[in-house]
């Protein structure tokens, strides 16, 4: 009966989603759910929820009984606009879905068309869209390990720090493509514009002093007492589940599963480069963390491969601008800094539009997870799984 | 005519009131300002010299914001909890000694006063936590009241320790047994746990639970806004300057110092004690309430209780 | 193209067909009557469920199932044809978790029912949202939704 009134209400909660009214489980004030329970709406405007997710959970006392994670309050139908754009006009929409990693949305795309089209890319083209890719990849994960602080209660100070170094990486895509977040910097066949002269020397000086704040931030985070006693043992994932739930990237190595499409679906010229796949131990929240931090130590390694060995030659393939693939579809992979990004894309032979275009987001699996992970935790720990996932709206509701 | 007690007291707490006043909002400056340069950025850098009057234009501001009371708020104990919370947080500075002569009232059980009236604050705390009908000050509320319940006893346990080396429960002559070597030397255990219940009870970061910016909003004070949010800042920065005046009296030798006069050291001493509050909310992350009650449970009173035997072992040995 | 091989012949009236588009890309499209069976064997090897996506054609809608297997380092693309006038799939959530989002997605977007699915409702929409966008014949323009009013504005 309890159960009933209590799906009931959450029923009724669904539907009206503005409904904020409070909704407490005692004889004061008589509602559907449990005695002793209340159904607390965090979000869709809240400090840290990345965004407007809304998780609707069911708290006895501080406990956390159940979570419903709620989104789509940023759903722009992306997949349909896309339907009714010229291809070349889709590519700076893909910028628009994961704000933090724009180049790894445009190489999805592009990857996607390329394989419709059976483009041969210039080599120098793949040499440029690996270093951007891995200069992608720190950035965003120092953005998550910032947030994650805060997530954690950290007054901003990580935030601030990690923020210092993205900038730098801004900088540099600023000088490469004229934009700081959304860079609408690669075309089908390579890229729209070759590097900059001075761009090797000044990459080559961010990383130097990346090299180093990693390890300060590692001091800073990984040795606190605080912040091992917050993240160990918190919202374990076995490697099990993770494969069987659909988690993929950090969260999914995290758990210690040993896979990154960037090598076991080779796409560009990842296989040129000597590096390895990190992994965590535990599947905790702590895991996934050091998988951000050794992932950017990995990523430094390629960029420095690829800065090193950068051939001369045409940087952009001659594609047509207004594009008529043949009919056909592809399903194009890669590794976002979220985990496998995929589009299936379908051309249908005859029009200069794809005619469907269907986004695999990561970071939208991963969430899924959050249910499954955020049992019987307190809040203070929902926050931290939530944060250890990595969501980024722009791409969960497209 | 300063003889009369009720005159004394009158004047004292109206100069008690201005002094510290002044002292929070030069404080709060200063808090803003050294986490910024701490997270490198700049802090306040616009109203004034070095932005000094951002805290002046902050309080006019939130003075003269509309008054927002929810709909489905208990309006009686809305309003009323600032109001306590504000009038609490300064009754024990009464008994609080600035130097030798420096009180308002000098009681011969000024730390008990103490410990009494400043344990009082829970009461506005759960009144504000409960009345805006809002779940984020609820919970908030619920967390203030299980951190201060559980904190109020490792404290005291730890000033018993002092209260033994000093032999009197007379703030004044706490600080003159200190004049030979100061009690965080002989109590470092006490000093501990002190200044661990003391960050708890003033609920800053590491265990500023109750507001916990990431999870409940703004924890007990989510609903209030204007006037009333002002007065329960405030009321929360003077507990801790008030906790560390305590940490000062009880441990650092209160107003013992070379050269420079009596109640000059007494304020150094308390302002390179709020640095080092000021410090750690820049450093490190929020631990868990579990987390908390179980240090403050299961570390903490066991600890304050050994260095209880202690003591009294000590000085049973020493005569 | 053992893997494609082996599926044929291990359910040869379900597959309609199959084809090698590239090393480490199979499609195959199979008859949505047996998926469940077909998956199961799948899941042997294919132990990731990657993404599901909804497809409207002229004469039917399609739902695509991207698996990966882990070990193989294969990507299989499982297209079902369903009819347009009975949209209508049995849910894999039982087989792959993963799933679960991804079929509500489907309904969401397409209309796609999917049975036995522990709990299929909007995602991305709004609870009280009409009809399914992602269709072909959807009117855009026309739909309320998108006149730029809210629904509380009366334009519904």
């Amino acid at each position: 009966m309890i159960q009933e009134d209590s799906d009931r209400k959450l029923a009724l909660a669904r539907a009206r989603p503005n409904c904020f009214a409070p909704t407490f489980g005692s004889a004061i004030f008589p509602c559907g759910i449990a005695e002793g329970r209340m159904i607390l709406n965090i979000g869709p405007q809240h400090p840290s929820t990345h965004g407007v997710l809304r998780l609707q959970v069911e708290l006895e006392g501080e406990r956390v009984i159940s979570v419903t994670p709620i989104i789509g309050y940023l759903h722009r139908g992306f997949e349909k606009i896309a339907e009714n754009r010229n291809y070349i006009q889709v590519i700076p929409l893909t910028d628009r879905l994961d704000y933090l990693s724009s180049m790894a949305n445009n190489m999805v795309y592009v990857k996607a068309v390329e394989e419709l089209l059976g483009v041969q890319i210039p080599e120098r083209a793949e040499y440029i869209r690996v270093i951007m890719l891995e200069l992608q990849r720190i950035a965003s994960h120092l953005a998550a390990v910032g947030f994650y602080g805060n997530d954690l209660g950290l007054a901003f100070t990580a935030m601030m720090y990690t923020f210092r170094e993205r900038e730098l990486i801004l900088d540099l895509f600023e000088s490469v493509c004229g934009a700081r977040l959304t860079y609408n910097y690669l075309r089908f066949g390579g890229v729209r514009e070759d590097l900059p002269g001075n761009f090797k020397e000044k990459a080559r000086e961010v990383l130097a002093r990346l090299k180093p704040k990693i390890d300060e931030y590692e001091r800073f985070l990984s040795e606190d007492e605080i912040f091992l006693m917050r993240t160990k043992d918190i919202g374990v994932l076995n490697p099990e589940d993770a494969i069987n739930m659909g988690a993929t990237g950090p969260v999914l190595r995290g758990s210690g599963v040993k896979t990154d499409t960037r090598i076991t679906d080779s796409y560009t010229i990842y296989d040129k480069f000597d590096w390895e796949i990190v992994t965590g131990k535990d599947g905790d929240c702590f895991s996934r963390y050091a998988v951000w931090i050794n992932e950017m130590r990995q990523s430094i390694k390629i960029v420095e491969q690829a800065l090193d060995t950068l051939p001369e030659g045409p940087y952009l393939a001659k594609v047509p601008k207004l594009l008529k693939p043949p009919a056909g579809e592809v399903y194009s992979r890669i590794e976002s800094p979220r985990g496998e990004l995929c589009m299936h894309l379908i051309s249908d032979g005859a029009a200069t539009n794809p005619y469907r275009l269907k986004i695999r987001s990561p970071a939208f699996c991963n969430l899924s997870l959050l249910p499954h992970l955020a049992k019987n935790v307190l809040i203070a720990d929902l926050i931290a799984i939530t944060g250890s996932l990595d969501p980024v709206f722009g791409e969960i509701d497209r | 005519m300063m003889e009369n007690p009720l005159v004394k007291g009158i004047v004292g707490a109206a100069v008690l009131a201005a002094l510290i006043s002044a002292a929070l909002l030069f404080l709060i400056w200063l808090e803003r300002k050294f986490i910024g340069r701490l997270q490198h950025r700049y802090g306040p850098n616009r109203a004034g010299k070095f932005g000094i009057l951002q805290m002046v234009v902050d309080g006019i501001k939130l003075l003269t914001k509309e008054d927002i009371i929810p709909e489905k708020a208990d309006r009686a104990v809305f309003t009323a909890a600032p109001i306590l919370a504000f009038a609490i947080a300064f009754l024990p500075f009464a008994a609080i000694p600035f130097s030798e002569s420096l009180v308002v009232s000098n009681i011969n059980i000024g730390i008990l006063y103490i410990l009494a009236v400043s344990s009082l604050a829970v009461v506005p705390t759960i009144m504000a936590g409960w009345s805006p009908n809002n779940k984020y000050n609820l919970l908030g509320g619920m967390r203030a009241a299980a951190m201060m319940i559980s904190y109020e006893v490792p404290a005291a346990l730890a000033i018993i320790g002092v209260v033994m080396l000093a032999g009197s429960l007379n703030m004044v002559e706490i600080v003159k047994a200190q004049e030979k070597i100061w009690f965080f030397i002989p109590q470092i255990i006490g000093f501990s746990v002190f200044v661990v219940a003391a960050f708890v009870e003033t609920a800053r970061l590491p265990f500023d639970l109750s507001e916990a910016e990431s999870e409940l909003v703004q924890g007990w004070t989510t609903e209030y806004s204007g006037m009333k949010f002002a007065m329960l800042l405030f009321a929360e920065y003077i507990h801790s300057i008030l906790a560390s005046l305590l940490i000062v009296i009880l441990f650092l030798g209160g107003w013992h110092g070379p050269v420079l006069p009596p109640a000059v050291w007494l304020l150094l001493k308390t302002f390179a004690v709020m640095l080092l509050l000021m410090w750690v909310r820049a450093t490190v992350p929020r631990v868990r309430i579990n987390q908390l009650l179980n240090i403050g449970w299961k570390i903490l009173i066991p600890a304050a209780l050994l260095n209880i035997a202690l003591t009294g072992y000590a000085r049973l040995l020493l005569g | 193209m053992t893997e494609l091989d082996e599926l044929k012949n291990k359910f040869p009236d379900a597959v309609i067909e199959v084809k090698l588009q590239r090393e480490r890309r199979l499609w195959a499209a199979v008859k949505r009557d047996r998926l469940l069976e077909i998956c199961k064997y799948l899941k042997q090897d294919f132990d990731h469920l990657s993404c599901i996506s909804g497809v409207d054609y002229a004469d039917r809608f399609e739902v695509v199932y991207h698996l990966w297997s882990y070990s193989k380092k294969k990507l299989l693309s499982l297209k079902v044809p369903i009819p347009k006038d009975d949209p209508a799939i049995d849910s894999v959530t039982a087989i792959w978790k993963a799933a679960d989002w991804h079929e509500r997605e489907t309904y969401d977007m397409f209309g796609v029912v999917f049975e036995k699915h522990p709990n299929l409702t909007r995602i991305l929409l709004p609870e009280d949202f009409e009809g399914h966008p992602f269709r072909k014949d959807y009117k855009l323009k026309e739909s309320p939704w998108f006149s730029g009013k809210s629904p509380e504005e009366g334009s519904l």
